[in-house]
């Protein structure tokens, strides 16, 4: 086995292994959008309108959740000094654990998104469609959510302070993400020319994020 | 290069210990870490502002070993981490002769520092399996890795129930599942029992005698030989 496939293989175990983070990023998801219906009243019509963006911010918030998961227990157990002494450059290694990451949180939510999207009364038909945008948009989550990560390493409180910096990079990809769904649902107009920006910002992150996550990276270990 | 048999030390050894330890005669190195050479000049460390120390040289030859000591605080880790790459030299440069091609100093190192870089969720013998792999080593040592410190009867128990001997064990036992030519430990005796410090100053002996540079930063006296010492911050009073 290659270094790299060995360490996204040890990754993705010790995201299933470690205190079931899958499962808690799926809870929060499921609880964030089951709670939503509540809060707005029974209106089917409003739900419906609403259910991409609903879907979208959840999963966001979801995310970020495990996002502190992709460096820090690395970091605090001096696993990151020897992983930098491997044959695999900084960028690489960060590109490899944001994709572990992508893998045990991204994908997971993408494919557990049109099950709550029942419950918000999302078309069906708009079902297939919804699972494409979150599969192209959740790399660049989880790459900048990278970013974010190695930025906050060895702070306490990270998660909060790490929210603060991602979120605001989540932007693109929650405009074209939704207007995606919702070009699809009630128009106007294709919904192939943001479902294309939602897949160039994703590739943008998997080649850019890992560079600047490597940067934080070299500066957490000084 | 002819290895010296392990029978030389054990004159060495106090009569108490003249009957080697089962696990001992495991200890051999794994294999012929290549003959390599390492040199600093002039380098020096800043922390924070502070320099810690300054034009500090020193020139290893193979299976030469460099005994670090010096006060807390003085810089000995930050001179390890430097040599392993994971500190820039404020000044000066550190070079290997002997290595192919352009293979940086870091990846010649075998790092094992205050931190024991072990995953709790993972057994003792799939935390080594994992570095052996990454570190791209060759997985048929794996056997001989567990054995160097007595690990073999724990090879499938959670890391995370380990006592916090047998974890600085197992960290140590890195030094074997992935065999690089410069050995740089940090306080390596710290939390091991009498038996495990003796077979870590063996372990040390043989990969000397491989050929290996050993880089130690230690309070607690080793029979090994270092064929030269440095001590950090003495100009300084604490």
């Amino acid at each position: 086995m290659s270094p790299a496939v060995a360490l996204l293989v040890r990754d993705v175990k010790l995201a299933w292994r470690e205190g079931g983070a899958i499962g808690v990023v799926l809870g929060f998801y499921l609880v964030v959008v089951a709670i939503m219906p509540f809060g707005l009243g029974p209106d089917l019509n409003l739900l419906a309108r609403i259910a991409p963006g609903m879907l979208w911010v959840a999963l966001l918030l979801a995310a970020l959740l495990s996002a502190d998961r992709i460096f820090h227990n690395d970091y605090e157990d001096g696993t990151l000094d020897v992983l930098a002494t491997g044959p695999l450059p900084l960028p690489l290694l960060a590109a490899i654990k944001s994709l572990a990451h992508w893998l045990t949180t991204g994908v997971p939510l993408a494919l557990m998104a049109p099950v709550l999207g029942l419950l918000l009364n999302l078309p069906l038909d708009a079902m297939p469609l919804l699972v494409a945008t979150m599969f192209a948009g959740t790399p660049a989550v989880s790459f900048i959510a990278a970013i974010g990560a190695s930025l906050t390493l060895g702070l306490r409180r990270s998660g909060l302070l790490l929210a603060l910096l991602v979120l605001p990079l989540y932007v693109p990809v929650l405009i074209f993400g939704v207007s995606t769904v919702s070009m699809n649902i009630v128009g106007p107009g294709s919904p192939w020319p943001p479902f294309l920006m939602l897949t160039a910002i994703s590739l943008a992150s998997i080649v850019l994020a890992p560079l600047a996550a490597a940067a934080a990276l070299r500066t957490a270990m000084r | 290069m002819p290895l010296r048999h392990r029978d030389n030390d054990a004159k060495r050894r106090p009569a108490s210990l003249s009957k080697p330890h089962p696990c001992l005669k495991l200890a051999e190195p794994m294999q012929m870490p290549s003959e390599i050479a390492l040199a600093a000049h002039d380098i020096a460390c800043q922390r924070g502002g502070r320099t810690l120390f300054e034009g500090l040289s020193f020139d290893l030859e193979p299976g030469e070993a460099l005994l670090i000591s010096g006060p807390n605080g003085a810089g000995k880790t930050s001179l390890l981490r430097q040599i392993a790459g994971l500190l820039p030299l404020a000044a000066g440069r550190l070079g290997v002769t002997g290595a192919d091609n352009d293979t940086p100093v870091s990846e010649l190192c075998q790092y094992v520092g205050h931190l024991n870089a072990i995953k709790t969720s993972f057994s003792v013998g799939e935390n080594l399996a994992f570095w052996a792999e990454f570190l791209d080593a060759d997985e048929n040592a794996l056997p001989q890795a567990l054995a160097a410190f007595g690990l073999t009867p724990l090879a499938d128990l959670p890391a995370g129930l380990l006592s916090a001997g047998q974890r600085r064990k197992l960290a140590l036992s890195r030094l074997f599942a992935a065999p690089r030519p410069v050995w740089l430990l940090d306080e390596p005796s710290v939390a091991l029992d009498t038996v495990s410090v003796e077979l870590l100053d063996a372990a040390i002996r043989n990969h000397l005698t491989a050929g290996g540079i050993a880089i130690v930063s230690t309070h607690v006296p080793l029979k090994t030989k270092f064929s030269q010492e440095i001590t950090l911050g003495q100009e300084r009073s604490i």
